[in-house]
Formats: structure tokens, C-alpha cells, sequence
């Protein structure tokens, strides 16, 4: 499953870059990208376990750039 | 000012203080104390009249310094915490506290100050850019005047609105859903989708598209799509996430920012720390002459230096920057392009292979020449063939109805027989009439002239004599003359044009539009045979471009590098198979998109090599102690903030069309 995720605050392309990076490397993430340009971010992942994936996310992103914030 | 986030604000008020203050301490005269207190008072060594203690500057620049930068070392500290060291937060916040500790405080809070100013102007310019290109893509309409069973307006959102629904357009709005004129006519402005402000007439029957704005009269429109698959929610879709297909060169600059920062940062440690180790260690008389006389503190300066400019954020924000520029200012010509990375080959595209019909020729056939036989009006000739056609739909009849553009009366034509692969033959007024090909005319035993020009040619007789013939061919579109003209000075070197057709039809219309090479009477099999030789027989480096109306070359267009489908108005098929889609059909338009990725990719290349060059040579001369913190501070965020403004020259496509 493919879903966006619309982002606040994302202030800086390289943390854009490393939360990319981050999140490619959780388990059951398939693809991933954060564009910095559109603020958003895309994520492909195991429908199953979408919401726990997600979690994971976010946590993630909190290490790299804790101001920004992913709207779910 | 008012264009400021209240987070800008805030952040300019702080520079303003900040600045002010430092400033006025700059200013202040030493002030004297009695007594001696460590660390806060210093002795004053200058005066003879006994000890004399001033109060020690640090304390005065550090009220300026933590108003400027107390978030930057706050971030530093919670990113330790979290397990990422080398940002920029705490690079800055390295470099000014070792520039207070080694006694430069002024230096310390101006460097802070101005990567503070620079990061505000960075982030205000991004911001304008995002704004500036979303909006190019503000098309999408946010209500819809719903019609309700007894006939009130409702206005709605329309994502609500059904398929079957009747909504009406007010002159002035855009239309909100694709569906089907029901009642009213009016002439529809597709600008926002083509880039070319030619008004379509439309009326009961016709479809409409999102995205356009009515200009004239009010329309009821039966919806006959939902919102999200609309045209206009598709190609937003389809622009607002080219970004994910990432450019090879994107891909580079974060490849190569992974290693630039600690690459850097290690450097700046061994600037430190060997020298140092050296100062110590060897006695001062066998010191060689590049650290004969240094102290260490100048070479901690040396490598604070180093960390100031270790930041990549200059190349990682202004390549994605610009791309994302490039396909705004794109799809404000209406060309709509999937992702970065098409761009990028698009600008190395050296051969272009066109698909004839509908592409680079109307695709519609036209009466372009009447050759009557001697004693024969031409009217007549042309009023004999269109009535002996009138009962057939073939293209070829179509085209001889409208070339005699009168109103046919059913009643004088009889008899009508089509004689399949040669034409027809039939009663006109009375008079037997056959029109079609040589084929027909031997069948007939009728003296027939064949023609030098090339097309499909119908000949004429009139009661079993020789009327002459009638030439239709399919023209070439207008715009198509200057294409290749456009496309070689854009940097193409191969032009190839595929067709079905005959070849004395492809050989006309390539020598017309001055096109290198041809291929005539090739089946749709055959067209991707060919790409396949052309694609293997093109240098490694460039890239082969296909351009087809996407309806029924869809293999080719995937088989090419780049598929460029035209014409897309209205055509889902062409949407989904191509990676670049022109909304009209204007061939020139391939040049522009042509330009406007050369231009791109020509914006990233000089910010990529303008923002390696400056922090390079900024390194250089840091390692040899001759750049300052100021010239540090410049080779990273003023080199970020040049090269967004770079980046944003992506957007202005005006003298590209």
C-alpha cells in the first residue's frame, strides 16, 4: 500500500534526506520518500502491518528532525 | 515584512537585537572595578598606576550571542541525545563556542549572527519558490455550483459531487469535474492546462474538462467523472509527486553528503589535533617552518573554520530546487513531466523519433488539390465527388464533404454503391457518377491521368467520361515547420519520422519539414523494431526520444529513453504511457520541454560545481590560515542562498516557449 503523508515545519533538505534514509531502513518499508520541495512524504509498506510501520515512522523522523511534524 | 511566518518574524527581531547589541559593545568603553573577581574581571596590564581590574568582555558578548544562537546549541544538544552528530546545528555551535574559548567573542557572535540571517533568507526563499510553483499548479477549483432535482444551486465541494450530477458553470469559473455539456455554449479557455490561451467552443454535447476556465456563457454540465479521476486532479497528482522519480544528479548530491560532512569533520580533528601534537612534542628549535611560531589556538581557529564550511546543505537544497523548478515552469507551458530524472535525460536526448500522423501531421485528411480535365469546373468536379461520397463515413468522404462545405441534399444522390478497395459509384441528379482509385477507373475502362503530387487521390467521372481527380493529403501541422529548426538548435542531432503511410507521402512530408531520415509503411510491430535499432545504434551517453499521440503507441513510447505523448487533453491512455505529456497538440512544444530541461539541468550543473568550488577553495585557504570565519560563514549559507536564487531561473520558462 501507498499512502502520503503531508509534513510541517520540515525546515532543512539534508534531514529531509536523512529521514529518506531512516525510514527506507525500517523493516516492511518498501520505498520511501520525503520531498522537501512538496513537503510530503510518500510511503510504500506490508498493508498489514501499515499502522505499526507508520509508528515506527515517526519515531524515526522525531531522532532526525524533531521540530517537524507528519500528519497522519 | 508581511510576507514573514510569524517563525520568521521572530527570528528577525532576534537578528535585529542581536546585531544592535553587538554593535553597542563594540562601542563600550572598558569598565573598571575595584576588585578582582576570577573569570569575570581581567587585569589591566596597559596601566601603571597600580592594578586596575575591567570587567572581561566575554560576559558582555555572551548576552548578544545566546539571544542569536541559544537554539542552535540547544538543537546541538538534542541531536547528540538522538544519535546524529554531524548537522549543521552543531557544527555551528562547535565553531562559535571554540571561537569563544579562544578568546575571538566578537567573532564568535557575528558568525552566529550571520548564519542566522543567512539560514532566515534561505528559508524565505524556499518558501517563496514553494509558493511560486504551487501557484502555477492552483487549477484546481474548490467548489462546484451542484444542481439540485428542484432546481436550486447549491455550492459544494467537489469531491462530493456524484457522477451523474449536474453542476452548473458560471461564466468566469473554472470547471469543476469533467462531463458533457447538457445546455449552453460557450467558448472554454484551457490555458491552465495547455499553456496556449486558444478558447474551445463548446456546446450541448460536448465534452468538458476540469481545469478550464468558462469565458463567455453558462453551462449545465452533466458530471461524468469523479473528482479524483479528473483531469485536473490527475495531472496535479502526476506534477505534485514528480519529485519521488529522482534525477541521477539529486541522487549524487545525497550519495555525496552522506561523506562530505564527516569526511570534513575529520579533517578539521587532524587540522587540530597534528599540529598541536606537533607543537608539544618536537622542541621548538627542530620545529619546521609551517609551525615555527604558530600557537595552537590557531589552528583550533583554523579547524573551526574547516567545520563552518563542512554543512552541505547549499548543494542538497539547490539541486532538488531546481529540478522542482523546472518541471513548474514546464507544466505552466503545459507540458506536464513525471520526474526529475525525465528531465534529465531529456537533456541529453540527441535523436528524436516522430510518429507521423497526428503528430507532426494533422492526422485529419484534407482536399489540398483539384486537378479538373479539360472543360470540367472545379466546382463541379469537387460537387460530384462530395455527392457520390455523402452516404460514407470514410475519412477520404469526410474530408471531400467538407472541402465542398454545402448542405447535402439526400434526395439528388442515388443508386449509391461502395465498391469495396475502389471507391463508389452512384446517381447524381441523374447522372452516373463514380469516384475512387485507379483501380476503379481500369475497372471502369476510363482513361485516367495520375497526378505528381503526393497523397490519396480519388478520380472522377461523369457518365463514363473523365472528370479529372481530386488530391487529399494529410498537411502538416503549421507549428511543425519550425520544430526541427527549434529541435537542432536545442542540441538534437537526429530527427527520424516513422509512418505507416506510403513512401511517397512520409518523403514529402520529411522533406517539407526538413526531418533526417524516414521510415515509411511500417506496421505498429515495425515502429518498435525500428526504435530498437535506433536505440542501438545511438552513443551510450545520449538518450532517444519517441514522440507519439500515445493512442496507439503505447510500446514504442515505453521502449524509447523518454516517451513524449501529445495531445493529451482528454486522453488517459496517453497520461499513463508517457513519461513526458504535451496537453495540446502542438509539435513545437517538444522544443520547449527540450529547452526548458536543457536550461535545468544547465542551473543544477552550475550550482553543483559553483558550491563545490566555493567551499573548496574556502577549505584551501582555511588550512592555510588565511580565510576568516566571515568568508567560512559565506562559503555556507551565502552560497546556499545564491544558489536558491539560481535555482528559482528554473521557473522562468516565458522566453523558452
Amino acid at each position: 500500500m501507498k499512502k502520503r503523508f503531508k509534513l510541517t515545519d520540515l525546515d532543512c533538505a539534508n534531514c529531509a534526506a536523512k529521514m529518506e534514509e531512516a525510514i527506507k531502513k525500517i523493516d516492511g518499508v518498501k520505498d520511501a520518500t520525503v520531498s522537501f520541495m512538496a513537503q510530503k512524504m510518500t510511503v510504500e509498506a506490508d498493508d498489514a502491518r501499515f499502522d505499526d510501520i507508520m509508528k515506527e515512522i515517526v519515531a524515526v523522523c522525531k531522532k532526525v528532525e524533531p521540530d517537524c511534524v507528519i500528519n497522519l | 515584512m508581511k510576507n514573514l511566518t510569524c517563525k520568521q518574524r521572530k527570528m528577525l527581531y532576534r537578528i535585529l537585537l542581536a546585531a544592535a547589541l553587538l554593535i553597542v559593545i563594540k562601542l563600550l568603553p572598558a569598565i573598571y572595578l575595584p576588585v578582582h573577581v576570577p573569570l569575570v574581571t581581567t587585569a589591566d596590564l596597559r596601566m601603571n598606576s597600580g592594578p586596575a581590574y575591567f570587567l572581561s568582555p566575554w560576559l558582555f558578548y555572551l548576552v548578544p550571542y545566546v539571544i542569536i544562537g541559544w537554539d542552535v546549541l540547544w538543537k546541538a544538544v538534542r541531536n547528540i541525545l538522538n544519535g546524529q552528530v554531524f548537522d549543521e546545528n552543531f557544527l555551528m555551535a562547535l565553531a562559535t563556542v571554540g571561537a569563544f574559548a579562544t578568546g575571538e567573542y566578537a567573532e564568535a557572535v557575528f558568525v552566529m549572527l550571520f548564519y542566522q540571517t543567512g539560514e532566515l533568507f534561505q528559508d524565505y526563499a524556499v518558501g517563496k519558490s514553494r509558493q511560486s510553483i504551487a501557484a502555477l499548479m492552483d487549477i484546481r477549483p474548490d467548489t462546484a455550483n451542484l444542481e439540485n432535482e428542484d432546481g436550486s444551486l447549491e455550492e459544494v465541494d467537489p469531491e462530493d459531487v456524484e457522477v451523474g450530477a449536474v453542476v452548473v458553470v458560471r461564466p468566469g469559473e473554472r470547471v469543476p469535474l469533467d462531463g458533457e455539456v447538457l445546455e449552453g455554449a460557450s467558448a472554454l479557455d484551457t490555458a491552465a492546462l495547455t499553456g496556449e490561451s486558444v478558447p474551445r467552443d463548446v456546446g450541448p454535447g460536448d465534452a468538458v474538462i476540469s481545469g478550464c476556465v468558462n469565458q463567455s456563457g453558462l453551462l449545465r454540465v452533466k458530471v461524468t467523472k469523479p473528482c479524483e479521476e479528473s483531469t485536473v486532479s490527475k495531472i496535479l497528482d502526476l506534477v505534485e509527486n514528480a519529485g519521488e522519480k529522482k534525477a541521477a544528479s539529486e541522487n549524487f548530491i545525497t550519495r555525496f553528503a552522506r561523506y562530505y560532512t564527516p569526511c570534513v569533520v575529520i579533517a578539521a580533528t587532524a587540522l587540530f589535533l597534528l599540529p598541536t601534537l606537533a607543537l608539544t612534542l618536537i622542541p621548538p628549535s627542530a620545529q619546521p617552518a609551517f609551525l615555527a611560531g604558530t600557537q595552537w589556538t590557531g589552528w583550533l581557529h583554523r579547524a573551526l573554520i574547516f567545520l563552518v564550511i563542512s554543512c552541505p546543505c547549499a548543494l542538497v537544497i539547490s539541486v532538488p530546487l531546481s529540478f522542482f523548478g523546472g518541471i513548474g515552469g514546464a507544466s505552466k507551458c503545459g507540458i506536464l513531466v513525471k520526474g526529475s530524472n525525465y528531465l534529465e535525460t531529456l537533456a541529453r536526448t540527441e535523436t528524436v523519433v516522430f510518429d507521423k500522423t497526428g503528430t507532426l501531421t494533422q492526422g485529419s485528411f484534407t482536399v489540398t488539390a483539384l486537378h479538373p480535365a479539360p472543360g470540367v469546373a472545379e466546382d463541379a468536379l469537387l460537387e460530384a465527388a462530395a455527392l457520390a461520397e455523402s452516404w460514407s463515413s470514410h475519412p477520404i468522404s469526410v474530408s471531400l464533404r467538407k472541402a465542398w462545405g454545402k448542405e447535402i441534399d439526400p434526395s439528388r444522390v442515388t443508386e449509391v454503391e461502395e465498391l469495396a478497395g475502389h471507391g463508389v459509384t452512384a446517381k447524381v441528379d441523374g447522372r452516373a457518377v463514380s469516384a475512387g482509385n485507379c483501380r476503379l477507373m481500369e475497372k471502369e475502362g476510363v482513361q485516367w491521368e495520375s497526378c505528381e503530387l503526393p497523397g490519396t487521390i480519388v478520380h472522377v467521372t461523369v457518365d463514363g467520361v473523365y472528370a479529372g481527380h481530386i488530391l487529399i493529403s494529410d498537411l502538416p501541422k503549421p507549428e511543425a515547420k519550425t520544430l526541427v529548426e527549434g529541435l537542432k538548435a536545442a542540441g538534437v542531432k537526429r530527427t527520424v519520422m516513422l509512418t505507416g503511410d506510403t513512401e511517397a507521402t512520409a518523403k514529402t512530408v520529411a522533406q517539407e519539414l526538413g526531418i533526417d531520415e524516414y521510415h515509411a509503411q511500417l506496421l505498429p510491430a515495425g515502429k518498435v523494431e525500428r526504435v530498437e535499432a535506433l536505440l542501438a545504434k545511438k552513443s551510450p551517453k545520449a538518450a532517444l526520444a519517441f514522440v507519439g499521440d500515445g493512442i496507439n503507441d503505447a510500446p514504442v513510447l515505453t521502449r524509447a529513453d523518454i516517451g513524449i505523448a501529445m495531445g493529451a487533453l482528454g486522453s488517459d491512455a496517453a497520461i499513463e504511457a508517457a513519461d513526458i505529456v504535451l496537453m495540446d497538440d502542438n509539435p513545437a512544444k517538444i522544443a520547449t520541454a527540450m529547452r526548458i530541461s536543457r536550461k535545468t539541468l544547465r542551473i543544477v550543473k552550475q550550482n553543483i560545481w559553483f558550491a563545490l568550488g566555493v567551499k573548496g577553495a574556502v577549505l584551501l585557504l582555511g588550512a592555510f590560515g588565511v580565510a576568516t570565519m566571515w568568508e567560512a560563514v559565506f562559503a555556507d549559507v551565502g552560497v546556499a542562498f545564491i544558489a536558491i536564487l539560481n535555482a528559482m531561473r528554473c521557473l522562468r520558462v516565458e522566453s523558452l516557449k
